[in-house]
């Protein structure tokens, strides 16, 4: 009897993470954001893709409430997002955010990146905080620079430590808004072979990339939009091999040709 | 030539214009930063008042300023500022003339500091779970201080030079001590030119270390 239920929630518990429902968002008269219905299962890593201008980041960013939404609903763990204040920071908190332009903090060590939110925001002691922060950066290799200021290091770095920043609050879902586009072409693979051991490890994630390899060895799931709508949500290889959409095949053209 | 030194506490009163300046301006750094963090904050009605303030205040000129705080506050509405003797309660209503006057234009040098923080430093900090006064306090701020320092060092050494208003309402400080002597001695010009060094010896050092300081805190970006 005990084992049935503690099953049953353990299904509810990996079933679904982040669930948008009928989304629509517009700037001004831009309708970015149309009737967005996307549900993202525990563990899932779920790339978007699309042309320029098709809302992927806005989506990205709607999720942990950068941006507001004109109507529909999105929770996260079963949990609506709060509009503001203390319950809208806790979330934020649950959910990582990875931006194109890195955004460390320019005036902090890449150390105080790593252990800032630890210490304001989950309340962690100063020597906890730099023991995660120091593994955390380990992990994503740039160990040896926790010293310098985020200036003094590469692009690929930088965003490794942006992930590491991300981590360090034990999210619960981590968003990537195309990570690598800033890159050099030689950095982008020391990112993603960061993202795809995350991917490896369970981590929930949904990527904004044009990364066609990322998409194939790590994703469960590719979601093509356009003009703000959803089009197609297919399997990696299905989506690149055999699209359904006219939209997907003209994009995928497009972005194989180049 | 300058033997009408001996007579007078020159450096006395230059010693009243360095008080002046520094009370005046730590007390503006701090109003002036709330300020500038209320024209920034997300409440319509702070962010109303700040702009109120420094539009209003910054036009008005501050000798009125500096009147209505000894006619109006001291004389009429006998706000004594904790002191009955009249000298330190003229100080002390000077400086807060300063601090009222100087902290609308510490405000707008703070605001175009806060103007070079990329969005994404405060949207990083937000995503991260901060609240408003976080990403303020530690992130935003400390950016925009740094990019502020030449703008700031430039309203340092006005607030120097405008110590010279509360001559008006008779705080002991170089510009009087000038008069006196102007008034006393047939020598306008060498006073002026010891009244006028002296000041010199207050700002030039001023500008060249936050010149330095400027370029030593800067945001590698
Ligand atoms: N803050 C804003 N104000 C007004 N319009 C905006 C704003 N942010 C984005 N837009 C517009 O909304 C549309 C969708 O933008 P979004 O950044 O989500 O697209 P995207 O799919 O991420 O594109 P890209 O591949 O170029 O990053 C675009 O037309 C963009 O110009
Ligand atoms: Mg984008």
């Amino acid at each position: 009897m005990t084992e049935v239920s503690v099953a049953k929630q353990d299904v509810a518990a990996t079933d679904e993470l982040v669930v948008l429902k009928s989304v629509n968002k517009h700037f001004g008269a831009l309708h970015v954001l149309q009737d967005i219905d996307l549900t993202i299962a525990r563990g899932e890593v779920v790339v978007v893709i699309g042309p320029s201008g098709s809302g992927k980041s806005t989506l990205c960013r709607t999720i942990n409430r950068l941006e507001t939404i004109d109507s529909g609903t999105i929770s996260i763990d079963g949990k609506p997002l709060p509009h503001e204040g203390r319950a809208l920071a806790r979330l934020r908190a649950d959910v990582g955010m990875v931006f194109q332009s890195f955004n460390l903090f320019a005036h902090k060590t890449v150390l105080e990146n790593v252990m800032l939110g630890q210490i304001k925001v989950r309340k962690a002691d100063k020597k906890q905080a730099e023991e995660k922060a120091r593994a955390l950066l380990d992990r994503v290799g740039v160990g040896t620079q926790a010293d310098k200021y985020p200036a003094q290091l590469s692009g690929g770095q930088q965003q490794r430590v942006a992930i590491a920043r991300a981590l360090a609050m034990g999210p619960k879902v981590m968003l990537f808004d195309e990570p690598t586009s800033a890159l050099d072409p030689e950095m982008i693979n020391e990112v993603l072979e960061v993202m795809q051991q995350l991917a490896r490890e369970g981590m929930t994630m949904i990527v904004v990339t044009h990364e066609m390899g990322f998409a194939r060895s790590a994703a469960n799931r590719v979601v093509f939009m356009a003009d703000g709508r959803i089009v197609e949500e297919a399997a990696p290889d299905q989506f690149f091999s055999n699209p359904r959409s006219d939209r997907a095949k003209d994009f995928l053209s497009k972005i194989l040709h180049h | 030539m300058f033997d009408f030194l001996d007579k007078y506490d020159v450096l006395g009163a230059f010693w009243t214009t360095v008080q002046l300046t520094l009370l005046s301006a730590v007390g503006s750094l701090i109003w002036g930063t709330l300020l500038a963090a209320m024209r920034v904050g997300p409440v319509p009605l702070m962010r109303g008042f700040g702009t109120a303030y420094v539009n209003i205040v910054r036009n008005i000129p501050l000798t009125v300023i500096i009147l209505f705080a000894s006619l109006g506050l001291h004389d009429t509405l006998s706000i004594t500022m904790g002191s009955d003797q009249v000298e330190t309660a003229n100080f002390r209503l000077a400086v807060l003339g300063l601090i009222v006057y100087t902290s609308a234009f510490v405000c707008e040098a703070i605001r175009a500091g806060i103007n070079t923080v990329p969005v994404g430093q405060a949207e990083a900090a937000r995503a991260l779970g901060l609240n408003f006064t976080q990403v303020l306090f530690l992130v935003v701020l400390p950016q925009a201080f740094r990019a502020a320092v030449l703008p700031l060092a430039n309203v340092l050494i006005a607030l120097t030079k405008n110590t010279t208003v509360a001559a008006a309402i008779g705080v002991a400080e170089a510009a009087l001590l000038m008069k006196k002597m102007v008034e006393n001695e047939a020598q306008l010009l060498p006073i002026s030119a010891v009244i006028a060094f002296g000041f010199c010896c207050l700002t030039l050092p001023t500008g060249l270390i936050l010149g330095w300081v400027s370029k030593k805190v800067a945001v590698k970006r």
